[in-house]
């Protein structure tokens, strides 16, 4: 048996996903950082992934990390657009500011 | 044993940076740290054999996502003090709710058929040419929706932060290329020996203008 199996990556996977997730909880008012925190989770979730593609020896999963990541770099640009936007309108980016919409 | 050694370093190293991205104080410091957790990210998956992907978080997320998270950081000018207070008030929510997603996610993972090893899939091919073979040929419609997003995500954020700014003096390509030769040249009869007044067009001896 290999002395690194599934096990270890899908733990550094599930770390990296909690640490993604209290991030959100920790950084409530900054949209900088939570849109880091949900990089951080994908991160995670691509390292999944890749390590159930190489476990079962199917390639596929590679290929959805790759459509994962471009996914990832969409959300990134159009969020920080909407980001640059909002600051150059409201002159601030706290989340709690964010109620024009009243909802 | 030289496997196992790299992979605690990069997990390590992986997880360390991750709690820095969520609990440092400035936000450039944090997006560094995100930037040497896609390393070290990078390093697991050549670990487990997928070098394309590795090269390809480095290149897009580091060469890229992180830098715009850099950019975005440093252009904005915010307190990021003031956003950082609530930050030991929300800390125990998220380290019970943290816990309890941790938790969960391990038992899952714990069950059984995960303490296999992991391995790259053909070692007589190189990775980047597996998925060569089937990106083009079983993802294809895949791979161009991944193009297509990649395209609307470019045209959605120059239209949301493109403005047009007034009095500001630019160059009008197509005013200048439907221009005829009537709006622009006026021909003035100058009779002789008599000097010009004037030879602007604006002038009230634009009515001697001779077409």
């Amino acid at each position: 048996m290999d002395p690194i199996s599934l096990f270890h990556y899908l733990t550094v996977a599930a770390i990296l996903f909690t640490l993604g997730a209290i991030g959100i909880f920790l950084n409530r008012k900054n949209v900088i950082t939570i849109l880091m925190c949900i990089e951080l989770m994908l991160l995670a979730v691509n390292i999944n992934l890749v390590a159930f593609s190489t476990h079962l020896g199917d390639l596929s999963g590679q290929i959805f990390a790759m459509f994962i990541l471009t996914v990832a770099a969409a959300e990134a640009a159009i969020g920080l657009a909407i980001l640059v936007v909002y600051f150059r309108n409201r002159g601030s980016i706290a989340v709690e500011d964010i109620n024009m919409m009243k909802g | 044993m030289i496997t196992s050694l790299f992979f605690y370093l990069f997990a390590a190293m992986t997880v360390a940076s991750g709690v820095m991205v969520i609990t440092a104080r400035n936000p450039v410091h944090a997006v560094l740290f995100l930037i040497l957790a896609f390393f070290n990210a990078a390093g697991l998956f050549i670990l487990m054999g997928a070098e394309f992907l590795a090269m390809l978080l480095v290149v897009v997320y580091v060469g890229a996502v992180a830098v715009l998270f850099l950019f975005v950081v440093m252009m904005l000018d915010i307190d990021y003090a003031d956003l950082r207070e609530g930050f030991q008030r929300h800390l125990p929510i998220g380290l019970i709710v943290g816990g309890i997603l941790l938790v969960e996610l391990l038992v899952i993972f714990s069950g059984p058929g995960t303490t296999m090893g992991v391995a790259a899939i053909d070692t007589s091919r190189s990775n980047t040419a597996l998925i060569g073979d089937v990106i083009y040929t079983d993802f294809i419609f895949l791979f161009q929706l991944a193009g297509l997003i990649l395209l609307v995500a470019m045209i959605g954020a120059i239209t949301l932060t493109m403005r047009h700014r007034e009095g500001v003096k630019r160059q009008s390509i197509a005013q200048q290329n439907a221009r005829t030769r009537d709006e622009t040249i006026t021909l003035i009869s100058v009779e002789n020996n008599v000097a010009p007044k004037s030879i602007l067009p604006s002038q009230d001896n634009s009515k001697k203008v001779v077409r």
